[in-house]
């Protein structure tokens, strides 16, 4: 595996940029244009990347602590008026015996988005101490965070149809609250961050700790 | 692209190879960071063309019938996708309106759409005007639709309401069951370079 590692080329190294829209192979200029075939503009890498990154998730970072501490929705019952916290619906379908559905919304709300923030915190914290551990798990951890954090959404939605549904004149009300629109905004921001991080810095820097 | 081996790089880690595109059907990982680099189908453009048009149908099917229907106490409310995007509007809630107007009716419509733009027209071996930009953004617009993340939404809120009430299937449930599959596969089919490729002869 290190014997090949040293024999493997980049684009960047030979001077060739590779359009990140339709991939199509360019020569590098100074001054980075257009792709001929798509009109994409080109890019050696994404850029600012990192700073992007960390713009995004610390700004998901801050938005977590709203978006659980808050309400994500309020129902109004007979006059009795109860907000649940994403924390505290999980808990109320596990004392309601809907165990299975508690899993999802745990796993969908809490376990998905706090593990994708973990994984590109690293991956942005490994990149810019120019670590050349294991590139290939890091690359893998990155498509992992990248297709993960939509299932995030789901809660959102169940808010959404919930609000829609249940509107039973004089018995039942239920009304969105601000955690949801918090946690709708880190799972927003979660996702960008994985979109401006670019997994090729991985590979950069093991290159150049390989020489 | 008969017997074709070209130079390309791979889009995650930047690794120059040298690829044999002439493969009738699979997928050509990258040997350094296992990207997928290539992915064959046979027939792709008339099955995703296939693909889009049924989406399509089920699209406006999902969108003009209710998703559920929920009875409680003699009384009914019905959903569709729209009318919950209405309800948070209703509730001032306009970002979370947005957020789910955009992801469960705007960008997954935009996204079959385009692909019809792009796929009838080379059907028949023409290519519409701006088609480049508008596949382009096709592929932009990829990540934010979320129709079976939206799928599940409406599972777990079947199970919630059960416990509260009676729930009615309505049609729109079954057409967005098959809409998301329909979805995947229309997904699955697309060979971006085999598109490029023609746009890119064509100019």
């Amino acid at each position: 595996m290190n014997d090949q590692t040293n024999t493997w080329i980049t684009a960047a190294a030979v001077g060739l940029i590779n359009c990140h829209s339709c991939g199509l192979l360019h020569k590098a200029t100074p001054v980075h244009g257009y792709c001929h075939r798509c009109g994409a503009s080109l890019h050696l890498r994404k850029p600012d990347s990192l700073s992007r990154t960390w713009a995004y998730l610390l700004a998901a970072y801050i938005l977590y602590i709203p978006a659980n501490v808050l309400p994500i929705m309020t129902t109004t019952s007979l006059g009795s008026v109860q907000s649940n916290t994403i924390l505290s619906g999980v808990n109320y379908l596990l004392v309601s015996g809907s165990w299975l559905v508690a899993l999802i919304i745990f796993i969908a709300s809490i376990f998905v988005p706090v593990l994708k923030l973990i994984i590109l915190s690293y991956l942005a914290i490994s990149v810019q101490v120019r670590s050349s551990w294991h590139p290939r798990e890091r690359a893998r951890l990155y498509r992992l965070a990248e297709i993960m954090g939509r299932w995030s959404m789901v809660d959102i939605y169940v808010v959404t149809l919930m609000v829609a549904l249940v509107k039973i004149q004089g018995l039942a009300d239920i009304d969105a609250d601000i955690g949801a629109v918090a946690f709708g905004a880190v799972v927003v921001l979660t996702m960008l961050a994985a979109m401006s991080f670019d997994p090729r810095l991985i590979w950069d820097n093991a290159e150049k700790n390989n020489e | 692209m008969a017997g074709s081996i070209s130079l390309m790089a791979c889009h995650e880690c930047d690794l120059l190879l040298r690829v044999d595109h002439s493969f009738a059907e699979g997928v050509v990982k990258c040997p350094r960071c296992a990207a997928v680099l290539l992915k064959h189908k046979r027939h792709s453009l008339d099955l995703t063309l296939a693909y889009t048009i049924t989406g399509l149908i089920l699209f406006v099917i999902s969108n003009a019938f209710p998703i559920i229907d929920f009875q409680f106490e003699r009384q009914s409310t019905e959903t569709n996708l729209l009318s919950g995007v209405w309800e948070l509007l209703d509730q001032d809630m306009y970002l979370l309106a947005g957020l789910v107007f955009v992801t469960t009716i705007l960008a997954p419509f935009t996204q079959l759409a385009t692909l019809l733009y792009v796929f009838l027209p080379l059907k028949f071996n023409h290519i519409a005007p701006y088609t480049v930009e508008v596949f382009r953004f096709a592929s932009a617009l990829r990540s934010w639709s979320m129709m079976e993340v939206f799928m599940l939404g409406i599972l777990v809120s079947a199970v919630k309401l059960a416990a509260m009430g009676t729930i009615v299937p309505g049609i729109a449930l079954w057409s967005f069951g098959i809409l998301i599959f329909v979805l995947a596969a229309a997904t699955s089919s697309l060979n971006p370079d085999l598109v490029w490729e023609k746009l890119g002869v064509s100019q």
